[in-house]
């Protein structure tokens, strides 16, 4: 180490010079010794240049000349490698640049906010550490107006620094759109490209800024006019890709129409070529997230972007890498498929799922396309977490066809991989697939045999129990799902793999949801004459009580309906009746409920009662008679005048 | 798409049909009221569909010899089709595709690798900027830019002042003093020339109808120069008959060409020239843009050497490239010694021009409403015409000699020439030809290029695209070439 650093040694010696001018000239041969040498540089820092550049940058008796050319050497270091940075960060640079900015000196200001922003580009930088002095924000702000290059690296700083939604509330409140718009038609590329992925990064997700934004104009042109002239072909990939993500970001926040041209002829055609094989990986990747998003809830853009440029085989392109050419040919070639490998399938499972949400043609197409299904399969059970969930949830985009679950989901054993994926997965992984596999136990689909023979049913009762609310909404719903028309044992082992304790938490647990998915279940549960009368049987005391405590309580018309469903099918039973008749409580909340002004509900107590007094069975006169002298039968008359479909009944 | 070299998109079920009776998937099937477009791409030989604003995909497309033509086929009786070339928007945005495409090929140019070696990119330029000034007779700019430049030229300074001078008094329309000029500085150069001699002697019949020429300038009252020794038309006897030279082919060779340069450019001068009367100041402003004119005929003259037939389109082509031309000049040129120059030559002459004008005709008027004057240019219409029937007898019919001849006996067939069918003889602009043809064959019998590289190069350039554009090679129509001068 020594022999390497004896070189260097001199230029940290000329920094301690008694003589000013010494210093300077000792700083700006230092910085000529380092451009582009990240050996000097290393060899630099660790003969502790650092600290003493920040003591002669932040020294008031310095030199501007000096202090500025301080700045750039720190800024020329910066550029190095990340341990160069995590060096600088260690000797506390920030804190002392952003004092620079203060200086009334224009150039210095220029120099340090140069190597602030390589600082803050460095992924091994932390971005909080720009937001812990407020004053900081609003001082980069009022910089905006100084210089071309004040503002391409302040812009620069806000979008590497920008992450989620409370970064970008901090910047929307400081005035960064106004700040920034006008940016946007500045002479200088860099600026408006800078000032561009600003406001990307501002609007991602963000419906307060993206409907600001909608309605800011510069020099008389809206916004949206601006972007949409930076998608013009012509223009440079990068410039497209991120005004189209702006616009994508408008609109999903409900700022432009789905039907606005300038998303239906622009944003979504330009994002269909950023899918295209003449892009690079990087800008494929992106494109098809976006385009992902742009899509995911609206069928009509999702049917366009099927047909357009044939994006559904151009997606198939994404598995191939790294190519098989590539490995024998170019090792660096090699290296740069495999990093971006993950990533490309990732992306295009996401856009896939977005593809097919909605429109069964599209799935039909993407199933179709060359190996899908085995696709899929192989990215459940790839290690990249992003790759699986991408992988699940385009499945889940598919499995909403009943076709295909009776057809490929079928051919291809898919249960298999899910099941898999469902033990031990972290928990965004878990909602999608346990969504899916909900689709997957619905009565029609061939997968529902083996997925519950492969132990399903406690699974989806642990998932019962999760904190996390959609886990315990898709929990039940697949439950519900599993019952419905299911046969004896089944009912029974859910029953028995839910227990009752948790069947009641569920019943008051605080999201509706969950709620109805459970008087679901109930419901499922509660079907066919000798299963009502086996559970009541058993389970009929608790059941009893459970209903009458959600007739009483504070509940939507929706989930009174559903219970009062549940007490008919309850009234269907031969044995189970009785739990009715001899239950007065009951009897008075369905009479209740038939002089409700919700003619569902209505509708809902009439069946307990058609079902209570139904005269093949044994014992119907003496219910008819007790009903009789509750006074239903008034009621009957008062309804039968009224509407249609109570006439039916007497 | 059944047939050979047909292409077609079938709406029954959304397949492609290329030249075959079996087609691929290719996109959606389309029905009453939906916009279906065809985009075909001469660049990569593809082409795509859209359907309702929206591009389905490309396909490998084969170009075939015949033309294509659009077609559409219907089933049922009683359908209606809408048809758009573009007389109305187009929903797919075509013009966004173009601005991608211009842009690919616009960088491939500017990315084309120039193997430089040693500076030999830049001596080149050098040379073409010098050699081009040269050339023109531009000889104090050109004088500067060798010293700024640091080369050499490889013309003697005297030779380019005699060119220069030549030059001017064609160009102020004493083709008489030109002739003498020439003979006595090139002797022998027109005696070799006599397709060249035919021609100035006829434009010196014209200048004469003009009241430009000193043959019939100096019977007005105050003429700028004596020309009692004018020798008269020289005898001429050609002893080693001089094959067609360039020079012929100029005049002749391609009247749409010329005439399409110069329906724009006749508009231009029109307004200019009368302002020459009126201001001193204002004639020499417009004059260095008549010396661009002169610049840009000669290139005309190279054009139409090259290749005679030209349609209207491609001429329209050369006139853009011809009357930027003069730009590089001035970018290229970093000092201001070049303006000076040319706007002082032209002052010098057109104010001489302008004062005798004034002086003795207030309006134009034949031979500047001399009597003698035009007694002399009758005789002299006579000695053209012995002339003309001479070579006529040497050299076989020439219908281009008989062509100019008849033109310009025409004009005394009028009572005001300035405003008859032949008029347009009368404008300035047409000394330009005539002058770039005298200055190419001086320059050919000192052993030097009758064009400047530069204008070769730009030529070459030209015809290449032209070339491109026959064989259909699309990315011509990305290339122009006067995208590149300014």
């Amino acid at each position: 180490l020594q022999e390497v650093t004896a070189s260097s040694r001199h230029y940290v010696d000329r920094l301690f010079d008694l003589d000013p001018q010494k210093v300077l000239q000792g700083v700006i041969d230092m910085k000529n010794a380092v451009i582009g040498n990240n050996k000097q540089k290393a060899n630099l820092i660790v003969l502790g240049a650092v600290p003493r550049l920040l003591y002669l940058l932040q020294q008031e008796t310095s030199s501007t000349e000096l202090r500025t050319e301080c700045a750039v050497v720190l800024g020329s270091l910066a550029m190095g490698t990340e341990n160069n940075v995590k060096s600088l960060l260690d000797c506390h640079i920030i804190p002392a640049l952003l004092q620079g900015l203060l200086s009334p000196d224009l150039k210095f200001i220029e120099a340090c906010l140069r190597c602030l922003r390589t600082i803050f580009i460095s992924p091994v930088t932390p971005e909080d550490l720009l937001y812990t002095d407020a004053t900081v924000i609003s001082h980069l702000m009022a910089l905006l107006s100084r210089s071309r290059y004040t503002q391409e690296y302040i812009c620069q700083i806000f979008s590497h620094c920008c992450k989620g939604p409370d970064h970008q509330t901090i910047l929307f409140n400081h005035g960064a759109v106004q700040n920034i718009a006008h940016l946007l038609v500045s002479t200088s590329y860099k600026v408006r490209m800078q000032a561009l992925k600003c406001f990307s990064v501002l609007a991602f997700e963000n419906p307060q800024v993206s409907m600001t934004l909608v309605n800011v104009s510069v020099d008389g042109e809206l916004l949206p006019q601006i972007f949409v002239k930076m998608l013009q072909r012509d223009k440079p990939i990068e410039m497209q890709l991120t005004s189209a993500k702006c616009l994508t970001s408008m609109c999903r926040a409900g700022a432009i129409r789905t039907d606005d041209p300038c998303i239906v002829l622009k944003t979504l055609p330009c994002l269909v070529r950023m899918c295209s094989k003449d892009r690079l990986l990087e800008e494929r990747v992106e494109g098809a997230e976006t385009l992902a998003y742009l899509i995911e809830t609206d069928v009509e853009l999702q049917r366009m972007a099927s047909i357009t440029d044939h994006l559904i085989v151009m997606l198939a392109d994404y598995f191939k890498y790294p190519s098989s050419v590539s490995a024998i040919t170019d090792i660096k070639r090699l290296d740069h498929d495999l990093k971006h490998a993950h990533e490309l399938r990732q992306a295009a499972f996401k856009l896939y799922a977005s593809l097919g949400a909605n429109d069964e043609d599209i799935r039909k197409k993407i199933i179709e396309t060359e190996n899908m299904m085995d696709r899929i399969v192989n990215g459940l059970s790839e290690s990249s977490i992003k790759v699986r969930l991408a992988a699940v949830r385009c499945l889940h985009s598919l499995s909403r066809s009943v076709q295909q679950l009776r057809t490929s989901f079928q051919d291809h054993a898919v249960w298999k991989p899910l099941m898999k994926v469902l033990q031990n997965a972290p928990n965004e992984i878990l909602v999608v697939a346990s969504s899916t596999l909900c689709n997957l136990l619905l009565e029609f689909s061939p997968s529902k045999e083996p997925i519950l023979e492969s132990g399903a049913i406690e699974l989806l009762c642990s998932l019962t129990q999760s904190e996390n609310l959609a886990l315990r909404v898709n929990g039940i719903w697949a439950l519900m799902n599993m019952a419905f028309q299911a046969e004896q044992k089944i009912k029974s082992d859910i029953l028995r793999g839910l227990s009752t304790e948790q069947l009641f938490q569920l019943l008051s647990d605080s999201d509706v949801n969950v709620l109805m998915k459970t008087l679901g279940l109930l419901r499922n549960l509660l079907s066919t004459r000798p299963h009502i009368d086996h559970i009541m049987s058993t389970h009929g005391k608790q059941i009893m009580q459970a209903v009458t405590l959600i007739l009483e309580g504070e509940h939507n018309i929706e989930v009174k309906e559903q219970t009062l469903c549940i007490l008919a099918n309850i009234a269907d039973g031969t044995t189970a009746k009785e739990l009715i008749m001899t239950n007065d409580d009951i009897l008075q909340k369905i009479k209740y409920y038939m002089s409700h002004s919700n003619a569902k509900l209505q509708l809902a107590a009439m069946f307990c009662i058609s079902n209570l007094i139904w005269n093949e069975e044994e014992g119907s006169q003496e219910r008819q008679d007790k009903l009789r002298d509750m006074g239903i039968v008034d009621i009957l008359h008062k309804l039968s005048q009224s509407s249609d479909p109570n006439l039916c009944d007497k | 798409g059944w047939d050979k070299h047909s292409y077609g998109y079938h709406g029954d079920d959304g397949h492609s049909f290329c030249s075959s009776g079996t087609g691929q998937p290719y996109g959606p099937t389309f029905t009453t009221g939906d916009v279906i477009g065809c985009c075909v791409n001469l660049i990569n030989n593809t082409c795509f569909y859209t359907k309702n604003g929206h591009s389905l995909g490309k396909f490998v497309f084969l170009p075939s010899q015949s033309n294509l033509y659009p077609t559409v086929g219907l089933q049922t009786p009683g359908e209606i089709v809408d048809a758009n070339f573009g007389q109305q928007p187009f929903v797919f945005d075509i013009e966004d595709y173009m601005r991608e495409w211009r842009a690919k090929i616009q960088s491939t140019i500017k990315r084309f690798p120039i193997g430089d070696r040693l500076g030999e990119w830049q001596a080149m330029l050098q040379n073409m900027v010098s050699s081009y000034l040269v050339h023109h007779g531009y000889c104090s700019t050109a004088t500067a830019f060798a010293r700024v430049t640091d080369t050499t030229i490889q013309e003697e300074q005297t030779s380019i002042k005699n060119r220069q001078r030549i030059q001017k008094l064609v160009l102020a329309g004493r083709v008489g003093e030109a002739i003498e000029a020439t003979q006595q500085l090139y002797p022998g150069l027109l005696e070799h020339n006599p397709n060249l001699l035919f021609m100035l002697k006829c434009r010196q019949f014209v200048e004469m109808v003009n009241g430009t020429d000193s043959e019939v300038r100096c019977f007005s009252a105050r003429s700028p120069r004596s020309q009692d020794s004018y020798p008269g038309s020289p005898s001429l006897s050609p002893r080693h008959g001089s094959s067609n030279s360039h020079v012929h082919s100029t005049g002749a060779d391609s009247p749409t060409c010329s005439n399409g340069v110069l329906s724009t450019k006749s508009k231009q001068s029109h307004s200019k020239y009368p302002t020459l009367s009126s201001s001193s100041s204002s004639s020499s402003s417009s004059s260095p843009s008549s010396v661009n004119y002169s610049e840009s005929n000669s290139t005309d003259s190279t054009k139409s050497q090259q290749h005679s037939s030209t349609s209207n389109q491609e001429t329209s082509d050369s006139e853009m490239e011809m009357e930027a031309e003069h730009y590089p000049n001035g970018v290229l040129e970093n000092s201001s010694t070049r303006i000076m120059n040319g706007t002082y030559k032209h002052e010098e002459i057109l104010q001489t021009d302008e004062s005798s004008m004034e002086d003795s005709c207030p309006q134009r008027q034949l031979c500047g409403g001399n009597h003698a004057a035009t007694e002399r240019m009758i005789q002299f219409g006579r000695e053209l015409q012995i002339l003309s029937e001479q070579l006529c007898r040497e050299y076989g019919k020439n219908t281009m000699h008989k062509k100019m001849l008849q033109d310009a006996f025409s004009l005394l067939a009028y009572s005001d020439p300035w405003n008859c069918p032949v008029g347009q003889q009368l404008d300035p602009i047409q000394r330009e030809p005539v002058c770039a043809a005298l200055n190419s064959a001086i320059l050919e019998s000192q052993n030097l290029p009758k064009q400047p590289p530069l204008m070769l190069a730009l030529g070459q350039a030209s015809e290449c695209l032209r070339l491109m554009a026959r064989v259909g090679l699309g990315s011509c129509s990305f290339a122009r070439v006067d995208d590149y001068l300014h």
